[in-house]
């Protein structure tokens, strides 16, 4: 009789096979192609160093005299001195409490939502009496706070604020589209293929041209929309469009057995949309809809060329004070800096959420 | 009656649509008597008339020739010249560049990898706008005047009145040389192996040796035509360059932002590509004796190839959307075209309409091109 040992395995056994280490002369100079590409690559960023010099040893860190920055490094005093206006534009100085509380509102919300275990409707409840008193923080008119009206808003919080609004505006909006798009009625799917494609097809330049130039006429004269709110409207249309097409992926991951199951249950049909599918979907395409956040938030960066005053905008007037040589480059690096830090921390937030999505299917 | 018609679920389902579809209907003619009221009150004419008057506007740099007591619709066209120019030579660079990135990104070699990783998180993660304003800005507040021109690689000078790199001219004989040369190439590379096989001569030459022969007879027809030299170097003579391209500022913040931001999303998808083939592929590959790259370009790149495509053809597309980013840095492509026209003549609706029918019918003729090619690929998939 065989005997077929079940014993468990030790821990050597269990082990992952050695893995073998090239030593690292042997990886950078072993053959010919790897002695190419070290050279390449230690070329590459022996080119950088010009630069790196530019930014730190060349740099002026701290000065009250501009002139100083003539002398060909980075200026980086002049990013000091025009911080309040790069981050906060015209707004009235000894108002500027107001759009930092809303910047730190929107970072605390954040922070609160970010494990998935936080998500749920009195969270949601939350962000839009957050979005609400932000709003109502940077109009004022109340409590003694001053009215500012959004002629005079600018740099970070509308940046953050259009990103925000936008989104959450276009998202339901959004779902819409997406069930139409899969519906079996014929009118409703026709007008949602129509409107999502079209917006896909242009660039946001001509919805935002369209926004601050064609709306005025396309509406009733007694209907005055300020800027910032017609910039925001193009910016929420825009982003409906792709972010339904995201959702119709989440619909279509969907099995139809699940709807198929709910009708057999006899559940109203927007029982079942609401309660059974759209959940599902939404879980699915968790990380495209963080991607599409990504793309927003760089997108907010168009309302420039429509004339709104966002953080680019303010960084560009900031740079052009006669006072200072010119230091274009160094804002625009301050403003790239900003944006980056904010879309590669949603970029690492997704990729978070994704494998936490892994471990759980796999268990 | 009426509850037994409410309760038939197809009288609903219809009545629904109807519904709908008149809303849909209502808004469009309200949206309609609003233009025309609005347009009426203000005295704004709309009509394609203006179209056939002088622009009376310049425009700096196009590659359609073009002056301004053209009619507005040749500086449309010439917009259009421009903006299909821009994305065919940004997708051109960009996709060659992406390519390098996606494949330095996949490499074994840690600085290397490393490199391009830290490339495309940069890139990927700003906007494309702040790029090509710090391009602009490098180009017209930093670089030095001609005299002290930076010369980073030979013939290329970076000056503040714009980059020049080595131009060529074609006489009539060059043109006769450089047409000849390309019909060689096509020859040796397409033609020769294609009658190789269709003949069966028998003869097998490896690709490199047949580039050697071709390159062997076009240095023999070079010094037997006896030509003028094709390339002309730019020169400093004084305090400017002559010879030579010049590309001017706004053209060269453009390409270098249009590229370098396009080519870290096309690394991406070649990655991604990539990462889709099994590792199964690889193993094969290498157990059967291929090199890695063998391996690489004849068994992997054409598997890949399939999942690069549609994300490929996309990202393609948006670097044709993006280009009307070049309004931020004031390379007259259409999108400036429409916004000087509409300062100008205040024809707005006319311009934009333009402008959205443009582009448009280039994002759809593509996505219906896209559909049907993908409805191709998927029949051949087993």
């Amino acid at each position: 009789m065989a005997v077929y040992a079940h014993s468990s395995p030790t821990a050597a056994e269990m082990m992952p096979p050695p893995v073998r280490r090239t030593p690292l002369r042997e990886v950078f100079f072993g053959d010919l192609f790897s002695a190419c590409l070290s050279v390449a690559a230690i070329g590459l960023l022996w080119s950088l160093l010009p630069a790196l010099n530019w930014a730190t040893l060349d740099a002026v860190w701290v000065t009250d005299d501009p002139g100083e920055c003539r002398a060909g490094g980075a200026c980086w005093a002049f990013i000091a001195d025009k911080l309040r206006f790069i981050l906060f534009g015209i707004y009235p100085p000894e108002e500027q409490w107001r759009p930092l509380l809303v910047i730190g509102l929107i970072l605390g919300m954040t922070l609160i939502s970010l494990p998935p275990k936080a998500w749920s409707t009195k969270l949601l409840a939350g962000w839009i009496a957050a979005i609400a008193a932000m709003l109502a923080l940077m109009w004022g008119g109340f409590a003694g706070m001053s009215f500012v009206p959004t002629g005079k808003w600018g740099g970070l919080p509308v940046t953050l604020l259009l990103a925000l609004l936008s989104l959450s505006l276009a998202f339901p909006l959004a779902v819409v589209l997406a069930l139409g798009r899969r519906s079996n009625r014929v009118v409703p799917r026709l007008l949602s293929v129509l409107s999502i494609e079209i917006v896909r097809g242009l660039p946001l330049v001509g919805l935002l041209f369209v926004a601050s130039i064609m709306l005025p006429l396309l509406l009733p004269q007694s209907w005055t929309i300020d800027k910032l709110g017609r910039t925001l409207a193009a910016l929420t249309i825009f982003a409906a469009a792709y972010l339904a097409e995201v959702i119709r992926g989440g619909l279509q991951g969907v099995p139809q057995g699940q709807g198929e199951a709910a009708e057999a249950l006899g559940i109203p049909r927007w029982k079942i949309v609401w309660h059974i599918i759209l959940p599902q979907a939404i879980q699915k395409v968790i990380p495209p809809l963080t991607n599409t956040a990504i793309v927003m938030v760089k997108n907010t960066s168009l309302v420039l060329i429509v004339g709104v005053f966002d953080m680019l905008s303010a960084g560009r007037s900031a740079a052009t004070d006669p006072e200072w040589p010119a230091p274009f480059a160094e804002s625009y690096i301050f403003v790239g800096a900003i944006y980056f830090l904010i879309c590669f921390g949603i970029s690492l937030y997704s990729r978070w959420l994704e494998e936490g999505i892994h471990s759980r299917e796999y268990k | 009656m009426l509850t037994r018609l409410w309760d038939n679920e197809r009288f609903r389902n219809w009545f629904g649509q109807l519904l709908l579809a008149a809303a849909c209907l209502s808004l469009i003619a309200w949206i309609y008597t609003n233009t025309v009221g609005n347009l009426a009150s203000r005295g704004i004419k709309v009509g394609p008339e203006f179209l056939f008057r002088p622009a009376n506007f310049p425009i700096s740099e196009s590659i359609l020739p073009y002056n301004p007591s053209d009619p507005f619709w040749w500086a449309y066209v010439v917009g259009l010249g421009n903006t299909v120019f821009i994305s065919v030579l940004a997708i051109a660079f960009a996709t060659v560049l992406g390519l390098v990135v996606g494949l330095a990104r996949r490499s074994g070699h840690p600085l290397v990898s490393a490199i391009a990783g830290t490339f495309v998180a940069m890139m990927r993660n700003m906007p494309l706008i702040v790029q090509l304003l710090f391009w602009y800005a490098l180009a017209t507040t930093t670089f030095p005047a001609p005299r002290e021109a930076w010369n980073p690689l030979p013939g290329v000078f970076l000056t503040l009145r714009g980059v020049y790199i080595p131009g060529f001219q074609l006489g009539p004989s060059g043109a006769l040389f450089v047409s000849l040369a390309l019909l060689g190439l096509v020859a040796a590379v397409f033609a020769a192996p294609m009658l190789n096989r269709r003949l069966n001569l028998g003869v097998t030459l490896s690709l490199l040796s047949t580039l050697s022969i071709y390159v062997l007879c076009i240095s023999l027809l070079w010094t037997g035509l006896d030509l003028q030299p094709l390339a002309t170097w730019p020169e400093l003579r004084g305090l400017n360059f002559v010879g030579g391209f010049r590309l001017s500022a706004e053209f060269t913040a453009l390409m270098l932002g249009l590229v370098i931001y396009t080519s870290a999303f096309i690394g991406e998808i070649i990655r991604g590509g990539i990462d889709a083939v099994s590792k199964g592929q690889w193993e094969a590959a290498r157990a059967l004796g291929l090199r890695e790259r063998q391996t690489l370009f004849k068994i992997i790149m054409p598997q890949a190839l399939r999942v690069i495509i549609p994300p490929l053809t996309t990202q393609y597309l948006s670097t044709v959307k993006n280009t009307t980013l070049a309004l931020a840095v004031g390379f007259p492509e259409l999108g400036l075209i429409v916004g000087t026209v509409i300062n100008q003549t205040g024809q707005a609706i006319e311009s934009i309409l333009i402008l959205l029918a443009v582009f448009l019918s280039v994002s759809l003729s593509v996505s219906f091109f896209m559909n049907w090619y993908n409805a191709r690929v998927a029949l051949v998939v087993r």
